[in-house]
């Protein structure tokens, strides 16, 4: 039997893959990968449906050991030192761990969720038709829960297919866009000018279900109480506080805050992946121009087994690497101590 | 005849979702042109459109942008907002049992001193209402109830408590409601249901749908406790009685 067997792993690392739409007018939200392109991009370079279930590795480091055979893997999403028995292993590439070898991950830097995709998937049981792990519904396979060390992956031995890399598009620190609405009239026209011409921070009190912002206050016209309504992944909500809360992928179906504006979807995974405290701004687009990014990614999501290149070298210099995909980046300053749960009171609404 | 209906406004919610919005306010015939507006998207689908999730003012219609843009849908979503409402039909009636007060309902006497009366009268109120499944949110199984007494109505707590058991039968403002998991909550909790609205390997998942029809019954609360037990086994405790 092939196992990849945790042998460390920090807070906020699951199991996700596509997530379980379909269920949110019982108030079950859908979960799955917070970035979803990352995930694809993975599973891709494995020969993986692109939304198979992978592991979500959060901000921390972790280590995998292969059991029972030689397990094949591939990494995507923020870029971080990792390497298989002291081989190092570039970002956006497969690699094998021999039976008995740890692959070694560290802490993620210009991003906050890596995809560690495994050939052949994770067994388990699909609930709603996905392996995502939803903690407040007990949902998820085959842990209902964050992975601890000790938990075990179960999967198929390594095929011996050659390795690849895969070519994404550069990452991109361009402002996060979004439309606005669906209550953006419950603010001032100066108010939406301020969101807009203002620089956001992450705060580190942000997890799946939401990421809360610093920045300035934004004041609401009416008061901070509506009639709950839905939400959606990237519903920017405005609490009392007037500091926005994001809404991510483990969301309350609805809440009772104002709306100010919503992520636009081809804009959500690269808002998923800014790290806690570094600055970035919104910039607001239109519908069309929206839709038209929405097709634009769907059309990436759908060619990316285009992208996928032999490895020419296999001695790659790892530093190197590194020093490419994170350039201009400050290494992410969160650590174990910083990461908080959020309560689900706080981030949902007055319901 | 029939007065014409007014249109919703259509909201966007990014560039994959609509809020329809029939009311800002919690508006018992808002919330049945919501729930009619989501019977007919139901019966006659349009392209594109993933799920839709009703909520008490407002439908939110999720839907792939690749498939259908933003004014076609909009389009054809207030064709359909505006035909007339038919008559509820074949909704289903629930009867959910409920152990009121003591350690399943620690609000219940607070509730009756704000209100001036007693915790029976209370009871007696609660469970003389018609109750509609307005919506179902915020965590799976969360089904809020309109059609409160008026002599129940009370503002939310201030403090809204972190952990509130599963099963919890509540009333905030205007609504009443039954919560399946243990969670945050700031309502008053007036009792306990053994009835799971939301349980896995259980079918159907969950019991309640938006629209359907509830009224509470008192029960004791051994009788609770020996619900509870059947419940855990997947048994649905709540009896579906006919309209």
């Amino acid at each position: 039997m092939s196992k990849l067997v945790i042998a460390s792993i920090g807070p906020a690392s699951s199991v996700q893959d596509g997530g379980r739409p379909g269920a949110q007018r019982y108030g079950l939200v859908p979960s799955g990968a917070m970035d979803r392109l990352a995930l694809a991009a993975a599973n891709t370079l494995v020969g993986n449906e692109p939304f198979a279930a992978a592991v979500e590795v959060g901000p921390f480091g972790a280590k995998f050991t292969a059991h029972g055979s030689a397990v094949r893997v591939a990494l995507a999403g923020a870029s971080r030192n990792a390497d298989i028995a002291g081989r190092a292993v570039a970002p956006d590439t497969s690699a094998t761990l021999a039976d008995g070898e740890t692959l070694t991950l560290g802490f993620a830097r210009g991003g906050s969720f890596s995809y560690l995709a495994i050939e052949g998937g994770i067994a388990g049981e699909p609930m709603f038709g996905s392996l995502a792990v939803n903690a407040r519904a007990g949902l998820g396979s085959p842990y209902p829960r964050p992975l601890q060390s000790g938990d075990k992956l179960q999967t198929k031995p390594a095929s011996g297919a050659a390795e690849r890399r895969i070519e994404l598009p550069a990452t991109s620190d361009a402002p996060i866009r979004v439309v606005f609405g669906p209550q953006d009239d419950e603010f001032a026209d100066e108010t939406k000018k301020l969101f807009l011409d203002s620089e956001w921070k992450i705060s580190a009190t942000s997890d799946r279900m939401g990421y809360r912002l610093e920045g300035p206050v934004l004041k609401h016209l009416h008061g901070h109480n509506i009639v709950s309504d839905g939400t959606v992944n990237g519903s920017l909500q405005v609490p009392g506080n007037g500091q926005p809360i994001v809404l991510m992928r483990d969301r309350g179906t609805s809440g009772g805050y104002p709306k100010i504006a919503t992520v636009i979807s081809a804009d959500f995974g690269r808002l998923a992946q800014i790290p806690a405290g570094r600055g970035f701004r919104f910039r607001a687009v239109s519908m069309a121009e929206a839709q038209a990014e929405a097709r634009k990614f769907a059309e990436l999501l759908r060619t990316l087994p285009d992208r996928l290149r032999a490895i020419e070298s296999v001695d790659l210099n790892i530093d190197a690497l590194h020093d490419a995909n994170v350039a201009g980046h400050a290494v992410n300053a969160v650590d174990a101590g910083t990461w908080h749960a959020v309560s689900m009171a706080e981030i949902t609404g007055p319901d | 005849m029939a007065p014409t209906l007014s249109p919703p406004r259509l909201l966007p919610s990014g560039d994959s979702a609509i809020t329809v919005e029939f009311s800002r306010n919690i508006d018992d015939a808002a919330n049945r042109r919501v729930l009619a507006l989501d019977r007919e998207l139901a019966a006659e689908p349009i392209a594109g459109i993933t799920e839709t999730v009703p909520t008490y003012r407002s439908l939110l219609v999720h839907y792939d942008p690749v498939q259908i843009d933003f004014d076609t849908l909009g389009e054809k979503i207030l064709t359909l907002a505006q035909r007339p409402v038919p008559a509820a039909a074949r909704t289903r009636r629930w009867r959910i049992p409920v152990v009121y007060g003591g350690e399943h309902g620690i609000d219940l006497e607070d509730v009756a001193k704000t209100l001036n009366t007693t915790p029976d009268e209370i009871v007696a109120r609660h469970v003389a209402g018609d109750y509609r499944v307005a919506m179902i949110g915020f965590t799976p199984g969360w089904s809020y109830l309109s059609g409160l007494a008026d002599s129940l109505h009370m503002p939310r707590r201030q403090n809204p408590r972190l952990l509130t058991p599963a099963g919890t039968i509540s009333i905030g403002g205007v609504q009443t409601g039954v919560q399946c998991l243990a969670g945050p909550s700031g309502w008053h909790l007036l009792g306990q249901t053994a009835v799971r609205t939301y349980q896995l390997h259980r079918d159907p998942t969950f019991l309640l749908e938006p629209g359907d029809n509830v009224t509470f019954t008192p029960v004791d609360a051994k009788t609770f406790a020996e619900q509870d037990r059947a419940a855990e086994a997947g048994e649905f405790i709540a009896e579906q009685i006919a309209s």
